[in-house]
């Protein structure tokens, strides 16, 4: 028995059987907090003896940098910057989440296909299509979605150095300045977030508690389906 | 084999047309495509010309990808996705709007025959392409494997790591490992022939009698020429 699936077709020459580490994703759309989270998780699960390995979007040695370039002009299309964050993320998972489940660790992801495939949708991409392109990707054992509305996530975006050019859609642009196309382009992906979450079985999480709150959350759950042992799907996940 | 979100379930109805070459390395096809060319242009007609693997922004990534033997089969197939639709969008698409006729060496049925030898799921890839626009018409160049070898090899060239599919595994001599990726290329080929309607021509013919057969094929789906002028060449 295979602990993990694939949401379609499986990477080319991986063996399902080698995976025995836990896939744990942290979802949440720009500014909401994940790092920090993922940073917390990753000391709590340390101290208690697992080895977490972590990866985070547009971190691959392939494409990264092709990316960085390619967003500095602005000057790939939509269908292909798609692909190539895909590209991006296969070259992560090849490199980075598989070997780590094979050696048994806890992979903590900073971002998974959710994020991808929410910006796709809110920049037009069709969702069968977009869906269909990351088959190949492995079905975490839990995705956690940082959620948060926009009212509240401004103003963390105001400390943290202000609001970036893609983070706010201005590629598109959803609005006439940065704040008015930050507003409206970040309520379509959180609304792209909700629809996945119901989609895909997220546990959803309020990111407007306290960080130690929700950090203590987290670990719970996380601990929690960690000794439950072995396999349970992440649709599953939602009565942790 | 056809999911319902594959490529050609699309038809796009654009001013232009599209015509595509496809076939093995030493097949002849972009011989064939460039004295095409010159006949369409030669008849007044707006040529556009569309290469595999030329997206200026993606080639970067691609080269540092096959240079330092980065690429697995999965990211093989999707950087050359990515490269190939940022040619459709920026060049296929808006001279098709314009009413040219765009001509191209290679299209998603090398993808498709390449990334299932290197074992990339059939259906998958299929899906990954729907974005492609349909050809007005697509050529195969059909060409007996001991024919294409002899013209690709004669010359005893230096064949790249992923040219020769050194990455899979088949074989330690480079020229081996080309001899049968090449084979299981054209295995695939035949296959798409059928699937997607490629007009297969014989490609041992003497190049002007292949020539001559893909103009005939051509002409029906060609519009009158916006400018007259006389024909220069006659095949």
């Amino acid at each position: 028995m295979n602990k993990f699936d694939s949401y379609g077709n499986w990477v080319p020459g991986v063996d399902p059987t080698d995976l025995t580490g836990w896939l744990i994703v942290i979802e949440g759309t720009d500014g909401v907090g994940r790092t920090t989270h993922v940073d917390r998780l990753r000391l709590h699960l340390e101290r208690l003896g697992y080895a977490v390995a972590e990866t985070g979007l547009t971190r691959s040695d392939l494409a990264s940098r092709g990316i960085r370039r390619a967003k500095q002009g602005n000057t790939l299309g939509t269908h292909a910057f798609n692909l190539f964050y895909a590209t991006d993320f296969a070259d992560r998972l090849e490199n980075q989440i598989i070997p780590a489940l094979r050696a048994g660790f806890v992979m903590l992801t900073d971002r998974y296909i959710y994020s991808l495939i929410a910006r796709a949708i809110v920049r037009g991409a069709d969702p069968d299509w977009i869906k269909k392109v990351y088959g190949f990707s492995i079905r975490p054992d839990a995705v956690f979605y940082l959620r948060i509305e926009v009212p509240e996530l401004v103003p963390r975006v105001l400390v943290t150095g202000g609001f970036d050019y893609w983070e706010s859609g201005m590629d598109l642009p959803m609005g006439d300045d940065l704040y008015e196309s930050f507003t409206h382009y970040q309520e379509r992906v959180i609304q792209e977030l909700d629809k996945l979450a119901r989609e895909y079985g997220f546990v959803t999480l309020d990111a407007t508690r306290p960080v130690d709150e929700t950090a203590e959350m987290l670990s719970e759950h996380v601990t929690r389906k960690l000794l439950a042992g072995r396999r349970s799907p992440v649709v599953a996940a939602r009565d942790v | 084999m056809n999911a319902p979100s594959a490529y050609g379930m699309r038809q796009d109805r654009y001013p232009g047309r599209l015509f595509i070459v496809e076939g093995i390395d030493g097949s002849g096809k972009s011989t064939q495509l460039t004295l095409l060319a010159q006949w369409l242009r030669g008849e007044g007609h707006p040529v556009v010309f569309s290469e595999w693997n030329s997206s200026p922004i993606v080639k970067a990534t691609t080269s540092r990808g096959k240079k330092r033997k980065l690429l697995t089969p999965l990211t093989f197939s999707l950087i050359h996705a990515t490269d190939f639709s940022d040619r459709v969008e920026r060049d296929i698409v808006p001279s098709l709007k314009a009413g040219a006729i765009v001509l191209a060496d290679r299209y998603v049925y090398t993808a498709f025959a390449r990334d299932v030898v290197r074992g990339v799921d059939r259906t998958w890839v299929r899906s990954l392409y729907r974005f492609a626009t349909v050809p007005t018409q697509s050529f195969y160049f059909r060409v007996p494997l001991e024919v294409a070898l002899k013209r690709i090899l004669s010359g005893r060239p230096k064949l790249k790591w992923y040219e020769a599919g050194m990455d899979l595994g088949l074989h330690i001599d480079p020229q081996e490992s080309y001899r049968t990726f090449q084979s299981r290329l054209l295995a695939e080929y035949e296959k798409l022939i059928e699937e997607y309607g490629l007009f297969a021509l014989d490609a041992t013919q003497p190049v002007e009698v292949q020539q001559r057969r893909l103009r005939e094929a051509i002409r029906p789906h060609l519009a009158k020429p916006r400018v007259e002028t006389p024909s220069l060449e006659q095949v």
